[in-house]
């Protein structure tokens, strides 16, 4: 595609070459930094005597015979049961995409399909809510929360995690939708079919990209939500995200800050592989937005 | 499609949204006019052997009644905007009648936990956007030069600092950057100071959090803009190079024009994002040296008393804030729909 008259003189090719290599090791070093050294422990991760211990494992080695130990991982998972808060985070996020896909689609179908004026400003309304942080809402529900006894368990967390996360899905949901042809459901409103026969026939089977897409978005935000879960859930119905934040309260005066560090590795992985397999949809979301607009 | 079916098919979303967005907002702003009751205190007179004597006890039994009767507390009005924790009317017009000088007066303002906040949320949200922007543009552009094979490996590690929870992302950085770790010993190496250490200054704490910051949101402006510059017309690249265009000046005239809608819409959102700033706070475990606007709220409504008068008053303060930088969107989509229809 390029033709000779667009070809980078040398310096200027190796200059951005070396440009995105820098920006490479800036984006992934410090995760795999992070990886290799949870496998160490806190005398290597975090080395006064010298910073190459962190790569050799010397202490490590001294302690436990080889130069990788998995003692962060076993004190994060059996002794800190982590393994709790990662139950929890999956049940959670599982009912927050499930819930707010299922209710997402149809309001955002609906809007796509209502020329109505008042579809607008239900989007601006929608937009607006997306704006607010939702730090700003928590201390709203508390009151009412503990008033009827809810407070603390993971149902309230997964049932406002959908509502916050509503605003977002409408949107994505809503310009997907435009983009489907409306003769195709018309079409089968012509044949006969009900508004939701013609939904549940025609648009169901073609609108898997964009849900997964969007479901996608949903999973991330329920997984990386950090405030909703921290305020609402009790201790032992914790996710991943505030058990981490707890964990910095209580190892760092232990001495055990391997076991944050475990558990913030156990945390990263399951986001790698969603990256792998999903990078062209994370992508595609992001810029649906702004192309459009 | 007609009033009814549109009504039964946004009823869910709708329903989930005005319980558990709209209403609670509404007792936000209720909540932050409103104060918790005050003990009710009890005078009892104790006769000894050594006289009597007049105490005051709190009535605990009457102050529960009046707490369970009232949860809300009582309706204080403004004051709550008023007192120390918030905008300090009484504290700022002292410092303000006292002052020896405007830099006096500034650091007086400075020491009031509103203040010092949202000095620190303006500076990140307003240093963190812009040089994002930058950053994710000359990725974009780099990444663009590269071999189609090469494309798909760089976008995945690049998306990583941004799809990562906050507070994992922020953790990760703070460890390195102690000063025992890899990254804190090659900054004390550098500056040749063995004592640096980046947590116990606070213009170096406030660097840190930017660079996280940036770290952070620069990869999606570099999706977005790379997204861009695939619809980038090459007839028009041509055209520049045919009239003689260094590549600077096409970088500059043809390139970045094109892009502008795309930066407008980085710029909003991100300022809209880094305005709530508030986990790499509590990652980086800063708070001595910086706090934000939520990182107040969050504190308000953790530990044993929870707050809710204060964390509303800061929370409709906040909301109030993001109002104003959303301002530009809600008038730009307006824009959008009256040139559709």
């Amino acid at each position: 595609m390029a033709s000779k008259a667009q070809r980078a003189p040398l310096g200027l090719r190796l200059a951005t070459g070396g440009f995105v290599v820098v920006w490479l090791i800036l984006a992934a070093f410090p995760f795999l930094w992070t990886l290799w050294g949870s496998f160490k422990v806190e005398l290597d991760f975090f080395s006064i005597a010298d910073w190459t211990n962190a790569l050799t494992g010397e202490n490590t080695e001294k302690v436990y015979g080889t130069p990788f130990t998995g003692a962060g991982y076993r004190g994060a998972w059996v002794q800190e049961e982590f393994w709790r808060a990662v139950i929890n985070t999956f049940v959670v996020c599982f009912f927050v995409v499930c819930t707010s896909l299922t209710i997402g689609t149809l309001g955002g179908y609906a809007l796509s399909r209502s020329g109505f004026r008042y579809t607008f400003w239900l989007l601006i309304i929608a937009l607006i809510f997306r704006a607010m942080p939702p730090v700003t809402l928590v201390s709203g529900y508390l009151l009412p929360f503990f008033e009827w006894n809810v407070w603390g368990i993971l149902p309230t967390a997964i049932i406002v995690l959908v509502a916050i996360n509503q605003p977002f899905t409408l949107w994505m949901l809503h310009s997907f939708f435009q983009n489907i042809p409306k003769e195709l459901d018309e079409s089968a409103k012509v044949d006969g079919c009900t508004q939701f026969q013609a939904f549940r026939h025609v648009i169901v089977p073609v609108m898997w990209p964009g849900v997964i897409t969007t479901g996608l978005f949903s999973f991330l935000l329920a997984y990386n939500d950090f405030v909703v879960t921290a305020m609402l859930l009790s201790e032992s119905n914790r996710t991943m995200i505030p058990e981490i934040a707890a964990f910095l309260g209580t190892t760092q005066t232990e001495g055990n800050v391997m076991f944050a560090v475990a558990a913030v590795v156990s945390a990263t992985a399951p986001l790698f592989v969603l990256v792998m397999f999903f990078q062209r949809q994370i992508v595609s979301g992001l810029t649906a937005g702004a192309v459009k607009g | 499609m007609k009033h009814r079916t549109f009504f039964w098919f946004f009823l869910p979303t709708g329903l989930a949204m005005l319980l558990f967005i709209a209403l609670p907002l509404v007792s936000v702003i209720i909540q932050s006019t409103h104060a918790p009751h005050e003990a009710v205190f009890r005078t009892v007179e104790n006769c000894g052997p050594f006289g009597c004597v007049e105490e005051t006890t709190i009535d605990q039994e009457a102050t529960r009644a009046i707490r369970d009767a009232e949860p809300l507390g009582r309706f204080v009005g403004l004051d709550i905007y008023l007192d120390r924790g918030h905008l300090a009317a009484q504290e700022v017009g002292e410092a303000w009648a006292n002052r020896e000088s405007i830099g006096d007066f500034l650091s007086r303002l400075g020491n009031l936990p509103f203040y010092r906040a949202m000095a620190f949320t303006l500076t990140y949200t307003f240093t963190v956007t812009p040089l994002l922007i930058v950053l994710g543009l000359m990725i974009a552009l780099a990444v663009n030069t590269v071999t189609q094979r090469l494309k798909g490996f760089i976008i995945f590690f690049s998306l990583l600092p941004m799809i990562v929870t906050p507070l994992v992302g922020s953790l990760i950085l703070f460890w390195m950057l102690d000063s025992r770790g890899v990254l804190g010993t090659f900054i004390q190496w550098a500056a040749n100071d063995p004592d640096l250490s980046l947590k116990a200054s606070t213009p170096l704490t406030w660097a840190m959090l930017i660079v996280y910051g940036i770290w952070s949101s620069a990869p999606f402006a570099f999706v977005v803009f790379y997204a861009g510059l695939q619809t980038l017309p090459q007839d028009q690249i041509e055209a520049a190079q045919i009239d003689g265009a260094t590549r600077w000046q096409q970088v500059k005239y043809v390139i970045v024009p094109h892009l502008m809608p795309l930066v407008t819409f980085v710029a909003l959102i991100q300022l809209m994002d880094n305005f709530r700033v508030l986990e790499p706070i509590i990652g980086f475990n800063a708070q001595a040296h910086a706090t934000s606007l939520s990182w107040i709220i969050l504190n308000d409504l953790g530990g044993e008393t929870r707050q809710l008068s204060a964390a509303s008053a800061t929370s409709v303060m906040t909301i109030l804030g993001v109002a104003i930088l959303l301002t530009p969107v809600l008038i730009r989509t307006w824009r959008d729909f009256r040139s559709k229809t």
